[in-house]
């Protein structure tokens, strides 16, 4: 058995993208559709659309997966289009920094909530 | 001669891309823009989850036309992203992978987009 090889890491990438695509197909309608359902609101009735804990968490959730799903995304878009090694590094840090940054962005608000 | 006519550069503007080819290359735009969709989306509820004054702020920026038309741009690459996600999952498991049932799927997810996208622009006017 050879190792190391990496022929196999791909394999993991693509039933992750598909995974996280069930998951965000299931997730990100509902929490739209309860959004949606609630227009209009003022700012107290915003607030209390956001505060249940199983909200944040399922909001949380939804950002983990959306995040891997964003990630994996990319870095095939990027793989197939820039072909300097460098620039795509550095795209590919680009985008972690926006998925990273806007994960943290969205724990802090909703940990403001509570 | 002959051999000299022959295309060696790609030219895009000659292509005639198949209408799954469309589908295909429009999963991947609607999914960058998407991607740009994110910080933006989290900015924006953090900022209306904040302070009333933010919240009022953005209701009132929402009704400006560019604002309506960023969220139908994104409505619809949402749609579009979703319907061509489920057609292709249906593709990986051999479902509907022919060449005239792709076709009719492919239609399809553009259909049911551009549909759901005009709902979306009815219920935005209303």
């Amino acid at each position: 058995m050879r190792r190391g090889a990496g022929a196999h890491l791909g394999t993991g990438a693509w039933l992750a993208q598909r995974a996280t695509a069930v998951a965000l197909a299931l997730l990100l309608p509902l929490l739209l559709a309860r959004v949606f359902a609630a227009l209009p609101v003022d700012y107290d009735g915003w607030r209390a659309l956001f505060a249940p804990v199983w909200v944040r968490v399922a909001l949380l959730l939804t950002a983990a997966v959306l995040t891997l799903h964003a990630w994996i995304g990319l870095h095939d878009i990027l793989m197939d289009y820039v072909k300097p090694v460098a620039l795509r590094l550095v795209l590919y840090f680009a985008v972690i920094a926006v998925l990273a940054g806007s994960a943290a962005w969205l724990l802090v608000a909703l940990w403001r909530l509570g | 001669m002959e051999i000299r006519t022959r295309p060696i550069h790609l030219d895009l503007l000659r292509i005639r891309l198949p209408l799954p080819g469309w589908v295909s290359i429009l999963h991947r735009l609607s999914g960058a823009l998407l991607f740009l969709a994110v910080p933006l989306s989290v900015g924006l509820l953090a900022h209306s989850l904040s302070e009333a004054a933010g919240f009022w702020a953005l209701i009132e920026h929402s009704r400006h036309p560019a604002a309506r038309l960023l969220a139908l741009a994104l409505f619809w690459a949402f749609a579009f992203h979703l319907f061509a996600g489920m057609r292709h999952l249906a593709l990986d498991a051999h479902w509907g992978a022919g060449l005239r049932a792709a076709r009719r799927s492919g239609l399809a997810v553009i259909v049911a987009s551009t549909a759901v996208t005009l709902a979306f622009a009815v219920w935005l006017l209303a």
